[in-house]
């Protein structure tokens, strides 16, 4: 499972970062950069999904 | 909702969002339209159209082609022939102007920068505390005499302008969001904020640029070294100065005004101060302070309903906050709610530049709250006053203090 970022949909709303901050960082205009784009452990899986449902543009999925 | 002289009144085609008796039950009013007529109409303010599903609302939001942002505040005076800038860049801007009037903004709200104000904001919560707990007082105006001061110490700080003048910005914003329109011919041009703004640039025209917001924005030059436009720099401090300040200040109140009223929640989060992180998405959720608005560009349908090109449309973000389609248990608040995608920010390209430091203000505010008066509540529910139009919040919230602390020794 790894994280997919849509960075033309994500408006910089911040919840990614907050939330995960293991696996996403913020640029200097507060858009999303994702950390780790390689195959997810378990425990950041977890992570992963709380960022990818609390963004408000559905910027980020997670593909199975 | 029971106001005995009046007939039940139908809020679905006599919709005024800037009447007390809208401020005081909005929650139950957008249950009933929601439910019944997703798009509700109100003759005042020179027409008004107010889709309350989140599908609406999303979708509006996201449709900068058929709506414009050149009006964002509904009142009769409609704006007209201002896009794409609007007199308040970014947020009355459209495209494709708009994102180069946000970009200027973007780095100075950014997380990064945020967090170097953290500190300042617990010190000017902490302060408040201390003037609000002189005398071993028992009773506290929670709005008045604490959330209401906040936001306005922090954009002054940014800006560069002196904390007093924040008693004059709440003045402006009450006229420009509380009672749109209404105070027109009464007030004297050098008591506008256009004023503030046009002597505060003045009085800086002939000195070195200052390390703060203003300076920035009168300093800025573009690639070819031109500066921006003055009523560019002009309309985006307005806009830096109203946005913020009863936004904040009314996300504050009302997360405060919940605490007063469940001692549960209170005790979770002062057993699991990590519960902020939720707690605050939660709050920004239920008790989202602002709807924002729109004008038609064209004829358009939503649903069934016709609208007319230039007609204004309400943007109610904290209805769509509790539409039961779009979240699980929409009409419970969950302090530790996992699954929370909420619009109290907006969505799409206008998402609020400010949102990180209002939820580093939010937060900041509750945890020095609590660690100096963990237990309160409301000393009599018909007292908390909240306020009329498209920003929603309690601005007279008296609470008895139950239990208090005394401050942190600081040495
Ligand atoms: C809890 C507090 C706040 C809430 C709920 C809030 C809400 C919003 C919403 C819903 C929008 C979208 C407007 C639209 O779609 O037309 C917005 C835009 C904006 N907000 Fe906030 N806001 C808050 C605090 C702040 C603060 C502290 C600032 C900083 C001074 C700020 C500055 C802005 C700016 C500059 C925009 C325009 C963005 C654009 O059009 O690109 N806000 N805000
Ligand atoms: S939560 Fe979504 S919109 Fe916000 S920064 Fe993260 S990816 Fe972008």
């Amino acid at each position: 499972m790894r994280i997919i970022f849509d960075r033309d949909k994500c408006q910089g709303h911040g919840r990614c970062y907050a939330l995960a901050p293991d696996l996403f960082d913020a640029d200097d205009e507060g858009y999303s950069v994702p950390l780790v784009t390689s195959e997810l452990t378990q425990a950041q899986l977890e992570n992963a999904q709380l960022a990818a449902d609390n963004c408000p543009e559905y910027a980020i999925t997670i593909e199975v | 909702m029971t106001d005995l002289h009046q007939p039940q009144r139908d809020w679905a085609t006599t919709f005024d969002h800037t009447e007390d008796d809208y401020a005081q039950n909005a929650p139950e009013i957008w249950d009933d339209l929601r439910n019944r007529c997703p798009v509700a109409h109100g003759d005042s303010h020179g027409g008004v159209w107010f889709p309350s599903r989140h599908e609406d609302v999303s979708a509006i939001a996201n449709d900068t082609e058929r709506y414009s942002s050149e009006g964002i505040i509904v009142s009769v005076f409609k704006p007209e022939g201002l896009a794409p800038m609007g007199y308040a860049p970014p947020i009355t801007a459209d495209p494709p102007f708009h994102q180069g009037a946000r970009r200027l903004l973007l780095p100075a709200f950014s997380p990064k920068a945020v967090d170097k104000l953290q500190q300042a904001t617990h010190e000017t919560c902490q302060k408040l505390l201390d003037d609000l707990l002189a005398d071993g007082a028992s009773t506290a105006d929670a709005a008045v005499q604490y959330a209401q001061h906040i936001p306005v110490r922090v954009i002054a700080h940014m800006l560069g302008v002196p904390e007093e003048d924040g008693d004059k910005f709440r003045v402006f914003i009450h006229r420009i969001l509380e009672k749109p329109g209404t105070y027109a011919d009464q007030v004297a041009p050098e008591d506008t904020l256009f004023h503030y703004i046009f002597t505060t640039m003045a009085e800086r025209q002939n000195e070195a640029p200052r390390d703060d917001l203003i300076g920035y924005l009168m300093s800025y030059r573009d690639e070819d070294g031109n500066p921006l436009p003055s009523d560019q720099i002009l309309g985006t401090i307005g806009l830096l100065i109203v946005a913020g300040i009863d936004t904040t200040w009314s996300a504050i109140g009302a997360s405060l005004w919940h605490l007063a009223q469940h001692r549960g929640d209170r005790e979770r989060l002062l057993e699991d101060p990590s519960l902020m992180t939720f707690a605050v998405e939660e709050f920004l959720r239920f008790y989202a302070p602002v709807t924002m608005a729109r004008i038609a560009k064209e004829d358009l349908l939503i649903g069934e309903t016709q609208i007319k090109a230039r007609d204004w449309l309400l943007l109610a973000f904290p209805s769509a906050n509790r539409d039961p389609e779009a979240f699980e248990d929409a009409d419970r608040f969950m302090i530790d709610r996992q699954r929370n995608r909420h619009l109290a920010f907006g969505l799409g390209i206008h998402r609020c530049v400010g949102s990180n430091l209002a939820r580093m203000e939010l937060r900041t505010a509750l945890e020095e709250w609590l660690t100096r008066i963990p237990h309160f509540e409301l000393t009599n529910p018909d007292e908390v006053r909240w306020s009329t139009g498209q920003v929603r919040g309690p601005r007279e919230l008296p609470v008895r203090i139950l239990k208090s602390n005394p401050a942190a020794s600081t040495n």
